[in-house]
Parts: structure tokens; sequence; C-alpha cells
């Protein structure tokens, strides 16, 4: 048995502690009234900051374009006053939605391993089921941001919650019998049942094979594995359509959903590496080798350039065939956020090509230690990517906000992960793949 | 070079191949050939070979051909005609990257490829019409053969492979 070492306690509650006071701070300065806003720009404009109106005008061009009349200084002064107000709900919908989708990413991986019947990770199930617990407050803590955000909060995040908008335009508004709070919500909730669900009983069905006498309960979990993968990847394609896509609700990709799921399941390896080199480091983990630490870093590698793929796939078709309604998304994210947009590449594909192409370098922990720190930070950047630039436009900044949120949610993910890793042995014993990944070498 | 002596010994097993390499290697006879009808699993290992270098090669045929696939399209596309071809911008390399990176990644992995089996060809002396180095057709099928120098200690060597269970021992002389 693990036991939660009290300063990993305290220092994850440290986290959550100073990221809350960090997020309380970000709201409480978002909320600018009209004339502080307009002493800004003009701050700005002295200064010669050039945030022209154009080209803040992206996401609200067309909901302003019928009133004709509205003074456009007004319209620009209200629209620069909104993103202000977007930008602390935006962090934290960020950071929430980023340690969601690890623990998500690392429930498929799991389920892949069970149903594949993969003979060198079992040693690793323990580590991963911990990881896991985090799904379900995870994802109803992104739900819950998000309904927030157009419940309490002013339509911080998704404009076509906003029936203002709504009202004036014709594309959300043939988009409503999908795009509605109400039928989101339901959609959320029913996707978040189904992995916690497939969670409770796989991580039951583990436990009690721990003592079973017979392979009855890998049966069983092997099925649900099956039936989850098949719920999974509708579930996932639909929730990157809600949660992330519908942040710009005239634009859609058809490749979108498998994106999203590359940077979920890319995050959530890297996090099974570092959380078992942690574990292995405390001397908790002796079954665990150098040679499944090799495995798991194969996995980080292949599925880095499986993002690329799917990023490149997704940003070449755009680009190439140009057609407005589609490569404004790119053109936001090229003026705006040049840096992010290609530290990121970098970040979640050149490092990790060339960091872990050697075959020794991925067996050496602090390197897949490094590597690994290098993919969540450009996992970040790519939701950040994904999520700004439609509801702060050019007004984004990796500050006090930002920050705080990542520390808050960290925090929180570092202390369920943890707390769950001490409800069972480490080494799932009746397991039928069990000794041969205690033995497994490469 | 005095007239080379080599002894064969063959087994039937490739446990116990291993097990008599680990022996032969203890008692510090060099073992110069081993031939196997399929990839013993360790074998190399157990016989101290050094590990291969192909995958290094691979690495810079790859690094060859991605320059092979910038150099030329940036010559064609950019330099040599840039036309205007469907309003793609042809002023500079990078901004008409993304419409040069099939090919780039392509090549590169054609290089990287190519380059590497005809390295491997070369260096395993592999090739069309050559003649066949096999002591025993044996070995293709289900026997396994080593092959120890005699240094003039044919007697000790003799004894020590029949105790690793070897079926068949044979003093030959090899003709070079």
């Amino acid at each position: 048995m693990y036991t939660f070492s009290n300063k990993l306690k305290t220092f994850s509650i440290a986290l959550i502690i100073i990221g809350a006071i960090g997020v309380a701070y970000g709201f409480m300065t978002s909320h600018k009234s009209f004339a502080e806003v307009e002493t800004l720009l003009a701050v700005e404009a002295h200064h010669g900051g050039d945030h022209s109106e154009v080209a803040s005008h992206d996401t609200h061009a067309g909901v302003h374009a019928d009133d004709a009349d509205v003074d456009g200084h007004k319209e620009h002064v209200e629209h620069v006053q909104h993103q202000i107000a977007n930008r602390p709900w935006s962090a934290l919908y960020v950071a929430a939605f980023f340690f969601m989708m690890i623990a998500l990413g690392v429930l498929a991986f799991y389920a892949i391993q069970i149903a594949s019947q993969a003979g060198w990770s079992p040693v690793l199930f323990r580590v991963m089921e911990g990881i896991t617990a985090y799904v379900l407050p995870g994802a109803l803590i992104v739900l819950a941001i998000a309904v927030a955000s157009g419940t309490i909060g002013h339509y911080n995040l998704f404009i076509w919650m906003d029936p203002e908008v709504v009202a004036h335009d014709k594309l959300i508004q043939g988009k409503a019998g999908w795009l509605n709070i109400g039928w989101f919500a339901v959609r959320g909730l029913i996707f978040i049942a189904g992995w916690s669900l497939y969670r409770h009983f796989s991580r039951k069905f583990s436990i009690a094979q721990d003592t079973a006498e017979d392979n009855s309960n890998f049966k069983k979990s092997f099925r649900i594995s099956a039936a989850f993968l098949v719920f999974f990847i509708y579930s996932e394609s639909i929730m990157s359509w809600d949660w992330i896509m519908s942040v710009d609700p005239h634009w859609f990709s058809t490749l979108f959903g498998w994106y999203v799921f590359a940077s979920m399941f890319v995050s959530g390896v890297t996090v099974i590496a570092l959380v078992t080199i942690y574990l292995k480091s405390k001397g908790v983990l002796e079954f665990v080798n150098e040679n499944h630490l090799h495995d798991v870093a194969k996995f980080m590698f292949a599925l880095s350039i499986f993002w690329t793929y799917l990023w490149f796939s997704q940003f070449m078709l755009i680009w190439y065939s140009n057609i407005p309604e589609e490569v404004t998304y790119f053109v936001t994210r090229f003026n705006d956020y040049q840096l992010p947009f290609f530290g990121m590449v970098v970040m979640n594909f050149v490092f990790p090509l060339l960091l872990l192409m050697n075959a020794d370098y991925k067996r050496v922990p602090w390197f897949v230690v490094m590597a690994g720190l290098v993919i969540l930070f450009g996992h970040y950047i790519d939701i950040f990517v994904m999520i700004m630039p439609a509801t702060v436009g050019d007004r984004w900044f990796i500050g006090i906000p930002e920050i705080s949120s990542i520390l808050l949610f960290a925090g929180l993910f570092i202390f369920v992960v943890f707390t769950a890793l001490t409800k069972a042995p480490l080494l799932v014993k009746g397991y039928p793949f069990r000794k041969e990944s205690e033995e497994f070498h490469y | 070079m005095e007239a080379s002596k080599v002894i064969h010994a063959i087994y039937t097993d490739d446990d116990v191949l291993m097990s008599a390499v680990k022996k032969v290697k203890a008692e510090r006879f060099h073992i110069e050939e081993i031939y196997t009808p399929f990839p013993v699993h360790g074998l190399d290992k157990a016989m101290g070979l050094a590990p291969t270098r192909i995958a290094i090669t691979a690495f810079i045929y790859g690094l060859i051909g991605l320059t092979v696939a910038i150099v030329m399209m940036n010559f064609i596309m950019i330099e040599d005609w840039p036309q205007d071809i469907g309003g793609k911008p042809s002023f500079s390399y990078i901004e008409n990257m993304p419409a040069f990176v099939p090919i780039m990644f392509e090549l590169t992995v054609f290089f990287s490829a190519h380059l590497m089996v005809i390295t491997f060809y070369l260096r395993s002396r592999m090739w069309p019409f050559k003649n066949a180095e096999n002591p025993d057709p044996r070995t293709t099928d289900d026997h396994f053969l080593m092959e120890i120098a005699v240094d003039g200690n044919a007697e000790v060597l003799e004894s020590l492979l029949a105790d690793t269970g070897a079926v068949e021992i044979n003093l030959v002389d090899k003709a070079h």
C-alpha cells in the first residue's frame, strides 16, 4: 500500500490555496467599467499599442453587424470590456479542461490496454486507475464552469449561450437545435456518467480480481472495456464539439474530435510516465523497471507525432483551400497568437521527436521527465490556443489568472490522484497477465 | 597465416545453444560465427556483439532526404520560376511551406528507408548471385551451428562442446 506523504499532501493543498487566491484576484480585477476600459484604450492608443478596431472584431463582428446605428466607439469599448471580463473565465476553463483531459486520456489508454490484453502494462494499471479518479470531479468541474459562464457569468465562454447574440445571428440560430444550454448540459452529464460508470466498474473488477479464485472479473472488465471504447470515441468527439469547438460557433472542422483526442491521449500517457517515475523513486513500485518506462516513452513519442499529424492535417487543409468561413479560425491565431501557436508545435513535436527518438534516452527517468514536462506544457498551450482566441481575442496573456488556474487544478489533480492511489495495493495481484508484465523486458 | 582449422558444433535447440554460448564465452574461447535458422532472441548479447548503428545511419539519411526536398522545392517553386499557381504565395519558402510538407515528409522517409536498406546489404555483404556461405544446409531448417577457431587445443574444446549438449562436433579445415 502506498501512503500519501504529508509533504506532497501539503504541497497539493498549498497549490489549491495559492491558485484559488489567484483565481479570485483574476475575477476581481476583470470587471472594468465602461469608463475604465475607455481610458485604458486611450492610454494604449497613446503608447502606440495598436489594438485596432478591425483586428479585435473577430468573434463578435457578425453579432453587431446589423446594428448599424450603434456608435462604433461605444461598440469597440464594450467589445474590449467583454474580452477583459472573459479572461479569468477562460483561464479557469482552459486549466480545468487540461487536467480533466489528462484523466480522460488515461482512462481511454487503460481501456485499450485491457481490451488489447497487453502483456507489458498490467503493473501500471493501479497508477492509471489512480489518475482516472480525477475523471468524475474534473469533468463535472469543466461542465459546471461551462454552464456557469452562461448562467452566473455574462456569457463569458460561449457566445451562443447569449440570447441577444443568437437573436442577431442567423448562423447560430441554425445551430440552436444543438447549441442550447439545456441540451448542452444534458449531453455533458450523459458523457460524464458514461465515463465515470466505466471507471467505477473497471476499478471495482480490478480490485475484486486481486482476491478472486477465477478470471470472471477479468472477463467482465475486458467486456466493459471494449464497450466503453465504442462509447468513448463517440462521446469524446461530441464532447470536443461541445466543450471546445463551440466557443467558435461559426466555425467547424471534421477532424476536431480526433485532434482533441490526440492531445488528451498523449498528455495522459505522459502523466502516467511522470507518476510512475515519481512512485518508483519513492520505492513503492519495485516491479516496474526501465523496460516499462521505455514502452511508455515510446507511446509519448509516437502519440506526439500522431498529434502533430492531426494538427497539421487540420491546419494544412484549411490553409490550402483558404475558404473564408473556415480560414478565419487560423487567421486569428496567426495574427494574435503567433508565439503560442507555433511554439506549441515545437514543444509538442520537435522536442519529443528529437529527445525521445533514441532508445537509450527513453530508459533514463530524468530524461523522460524533462521531455514529459515539455509535452504537458505544450498541450496546455494547445488548449489555450483553442479557447482563448474566441473569448479574449488579442487581450491574452499568461499572467496571474492563467497561472493560478493551473496551480489550482494541478493541486486538485495531485490531491485526488494520490488519494486514490492509497486506496488499493499498487500491484494488480490476480490479473492474468501480471506475471508476464512483471517479467516484461524489451 | 597457418592452415586454419575450425570446430563446428551443431545444436538442435536454441535454449541449449544459448547456454552453450555462455559456457564457451566463460571459458574465453573465441566464437567465430553462429548459424541459426531464425533469430534467437538475446544471442547477440550472449555473444557480446557490439550493438548495431544502423538506426543512426537511418537518422542521418533522413536528414539528407529532408534537405534534398527543401533545396529542390525552394529552387523550383520559389527561386527558378515563382509562378502564381492558384493564389499560393510563392514569395518565400516559409510562406508556401505547408504545401511542401507532404513531399518533405515522404522524401525523408524514402531516403531514410532505402539508404538504410542498402547500407544493410552492403554491411552484411548481400547481393544477387552471391555465393551462399552456409557451412551446413541443415542450419537453414532446424539446426544451430557454432563455429570456433582451433588453436592447437582441439581436444579441450571438443570435450567442452560435448558437455554443452552439442549433437555433433566436427573438426574442419577451413579453406579460405
